[in-house]
C-alpha cells in the first residue's frame, strides 16, 4: 500500500484528466495521476480536432511546443447518397491567422505531451495501472482507490473521476447508470497515410493549412451516424459511427460501413494511395443533456466523457472534456482553500460553475436535439438525403426540360417520400430542438 | 441490406500493437445453450470481430484483438450475458496514433 495520502486522486489521462490534473498541480495540490495505458494516450482515439481555447485556458503557450498537424482553414459539410455528394464548403483566409482557433492532432501523441506539462507542474503520473474500484468509509464516503498494483489501497481526500466514456468504476460504484446502447454511438477510425505533398494536394492545401469534412447520409443506411475525413500532416484520419442500439437493430457491421465509406467516389480519390498503419475504434457518449448523470458526491467528481459531457451535434467533445476537468480543479481548489472537507455538499460549487460555463449551456441548447435525430433516422439519414441528391441532379443537368416542370418534379418527389405534414414537421422538429 | 462481410478484420487488426495477457481474458461469455439476441447482436457489432459462434451454435469471445471500445458490455452486459473489465495496466491494446 501507498502510504502517502495525496489531495487528490484523478483516474485517467485522457483531455479531462489531464486538464484536472494540470489545474490542481499547478495551485500546489499534491495530485496522484492513475492510467491504465502504457501511457497516456496509448488508449485514446479521436477524429480528433483540437479547439484552441480551451487548451490556451490551460497552457497559454501551448503552440510552442505541442504536436499539432494542421490548423484548420475550411470546413466541409458532406450530405451523401450512393454516388453523389452534396456539400456546404467554408473556407477562409482568416483562419490563416497568428493564434489559429482550430488545429487537428493525433490523440496518442497530444495526451503524451499533456501528460508531460502534468508531470511538470508537480503531479505524480502512474501509468500501466488499471484502477479497479473506489474505497469509500463506513459512511460510503470515497477516500480513495484500489488497483491492480500490489500496493492495492491509495488514499485522497478527493478522487476525480476522468474514466472517459465506459466509466467502469463509477457504474460499478453505482454513482451512476452504464451507458445504455441508445446513448452512444460506435466509432470505427483508420489513419491512412501519404506524403504531405499528395495530402496536399488532395485536399487544396498549402503548408500547414487543414481541412475537415464531415458527411452523413446513405453512408450509415439509415442509423443516426456520420462519417469524418480529417487532414493531417502526413496521413488522414477516416472513419464512421452510428449509435449502438442501431447497430443492434440492423445488423450492420462497423468495418463494413467504414469500407463502403471508403470506395464511396467522393472519397476514394481523397485517400487513394495511402498505406494504413493503424484501427481503432471507441464510443462517443450522444444522450446530450438529458443524459448528464450526478456529477459529485461525497469525496468524489466525475468530468468529461465519463458525465456525458459531449456535444455530438457540434462534434465537441475533448473541449467539454479539458473545460469540466479544469472546472472541477477550481472547484476542490477552492473547497480546499477553505479548509473545508470534500463533501457532496461543498463540491456542489462544481457544478454550479459548470452550468454556468458554454458545457452546460450548449448542451441544454440541444437537449431534444440527440432524441430526435434518433427517432427519425431513416428520414435523415437515408430519404432526405436520396431526395436532395435527386434535386440536386435535377437542377444542374441540362437536357431541355422546362425549368418549372424541374421543380414541380423535385417539390413532388420530397411531398411523395415524407408528405406535406411530414415535411412540416420535420422542420419544425428541427427549429425547435435547435432553438 | 447488410455490408458484405468479405471486409477481413484480421488484416485490419494485423496493423496494431497489442500485449496480450495470456491465460487472463478481460472479456467472458456466460455460459450457455442457446445464444440470446444480445449475444447474437455481437457477432456483428464488435468491430474487432472477437465474438464467434463455435459449432454448438454458442457464442465464443477471443480477446487478442479486442480494441477496448465497451460496445459489447453496453449491450451484453445488462442482461448478464458478458462480464467485461479493462485488461491489467500496460496490457491491451497499444495505440501509436489513436
Ligand atoms: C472517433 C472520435 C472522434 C472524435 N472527434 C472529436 C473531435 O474532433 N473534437 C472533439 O473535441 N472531440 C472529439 N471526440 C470526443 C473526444 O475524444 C472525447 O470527448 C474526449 O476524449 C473525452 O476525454 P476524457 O478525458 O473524458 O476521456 P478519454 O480521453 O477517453 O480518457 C479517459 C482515460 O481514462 C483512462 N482510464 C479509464 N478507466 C480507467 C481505470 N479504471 N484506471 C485507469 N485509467 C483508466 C483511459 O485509459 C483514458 O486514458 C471524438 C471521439 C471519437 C471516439
Ligand atoms: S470491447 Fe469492443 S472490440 Fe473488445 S470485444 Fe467488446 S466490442 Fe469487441
Amino acid at each position: 500500500m501507498i502510504e502517502e495520502k495525496f489531495d487528490a486522486i484523478v483516474v485517467g489521462a485522457g483531455m479531462s484528466g489531464n486538464a484536472a490534473a494540470l489545474a490542481m498541480a499547478k495551485r500546489g495540490m499534491k495530485v496522484l495521476q492513475l492510467e491504465r495505458g502504457e501511457y497516456a494516450g496509448s488508449k485514446n482515439v479521436q477524429g480528433a480536432i483540437l479547439y484552441a481555447d480551451m487548451l490556451e485556458k490551460l497552457i497559454p503557450d501551448f503552440r510552442d511546443d505541442a504536436p499539432l498537424e494542421r490548423h484548420l482553414v475550411e470546413q466541409r459539410f458532406w450530405i451523401m447518397d450512393d454516388r453523389s455528394h452534396f456539400g456546404v464548403h467554408y473556407r477562409s483566409e482568416d483562419f490563416n491567422e497568428e493564434r489559429p482557433n482550430r488545429y487537428t492532432i493525433i490523440r496518442a501523441q497530444f495526451d503524451k505531451w499533456f501528460s508531460s506539462k502534468v508531470r511538470e507542474a508537480g503531479a505524480t503520473v502512474l501509468c500501466e495501472t488499471t484502477v479497479t474500484e473506489l474505497a469509500r468509509d463506513a459512511h460510503g464516503k470515497v477516500i480513495g482507490v484500489r488497483t491492480d498494483r500490489r500496493d492495492g489501497e491509495i488514499h485522497a481526500d478527493v478522487v476525480v473521476l476522468a474514466e472517459g466514456v465506459n466509466g467502469l468504476l463509477g457504474t460499478r460504484a453505482r454513482l451512476r447508470e452504464r451507458p445504455k446502447p441508445d446513448k452512444v454511438a460506435l466509432a470505427v477510425k483508420e489513419m491512412h497515410f501519404l506524403p504531405r505533398e499528395t495530402i496536399e494536394a488532395h485536399f487544396n492545401l498549402k503548408g500547414d493549412e487543414g481541412v475537415v469534412v464531415e458527411a452523413a447520409g446513405t453512408i450509415s443506411r439509415g442509423m443516426t451516424g456520420m462519417g469524418f475525413i480529417y487532414a493531417n500532416k502526413e496521413c488522414i484520419s477516416i472513419g464512421i459511427g452510428c449509435i449502438v442500439a442501431d447497430f443492434q437493430r440492423t445488423g450492420e457491421t462497423p468495418y463494413g460501413l467504414l469500407d463502403c465509406f471508403k470506395r464511396h467516389p467522393s472519397v476514394a480519390p481523397l485517400i487513394e494511395g495511402s498505406e494504413v498503419k493503424e484501427y481503432s475504434a471507441h464510443l462517443i457518449p450522444e444522450g446530450g443533456y438529458k443524459a448528464i448523470p450526478q456529477l459529485y458526491g461525497d469525496g468524489w467528481v466525475v468530468v468529461g466523457d465519463a458525465a456525458q459531457l459531449n456535444n455530438a451535434i457540434h462534434r465537441e467533445g475533448s473541449n467539454l472534456a479539458m473545460t469540466s476537468g479544469r472546472i472541477a480543479a477550481e472547484a476542490i481548489v477552492q473547497v480546499k482553500s477553505r479548509s473545508h472537507p470534500m463533501t457532496a455538499a461543498n463540491l456542489s460549487v462544481y457544478k454550479k460553475m459548470l452550468d454556468d460555463s458554454f458545457v452546460i449551456k450548449d448542451l441544454k441548447k440541444h437537449k431534444d436535439m440527440p432524441m430526435l435525430m434518433h427517432t427519425n433516422s431513416q428520414n435523415f439519414f437515408l430519404t432526405y438525403p436520396q431526395l436532395v441528391s435527386r434535386a440536386m441532379q435535377n437542377y444542374v443537368r441540362v437536357d431541355g426540360t422546362p425549368k418549372a416542370e424541374k421543380e414541380k418534379v423535385t417539390l413532388k418527389s420530397f411531398v411523395n417520400a415524407r408528405s406535406w405534414t411530414g415535411l412540416f414537421g420535420d422542420a419544425f422538429r428541427i427549429a425547435r430542438a435547435w432553438r | 441490406m447488410n455490408v458484405e462481410t468479405s471486409v477481413r478484420v484480421e488484416d485490419k487488426l494485423f496493423y496494431n500493437r497489442y500485449l496480450v495477457d495470456v491465460g487472463r481474458p478481460h472479456v467472458k461469455v456466460r455460459a450457455h445453450t442457446k445464444p440470446s439476441s444480445q449475444l447474437l447482436a455481437l457477432l456483428k457489432v464488435c468491430p474487432a470481430r472477437c465474438y464467434e459462434l463455435n459449432d454448438k451454435g454458442q457464442v465464443e469471445v477471443t480477446v487478442d484483438g479486442c480494441i477496448e471500445c465497451g460496445t459489447c458490455r453496453v449491450i451484453g452486459e445488462p442482461t448478464g450475458d458478458i462480464e467485461w473489465s479493462y485488461p491489467r495496466g500496460g496490457y491491451g491494446v497499444l495505440f501509436k496514433f489513436g
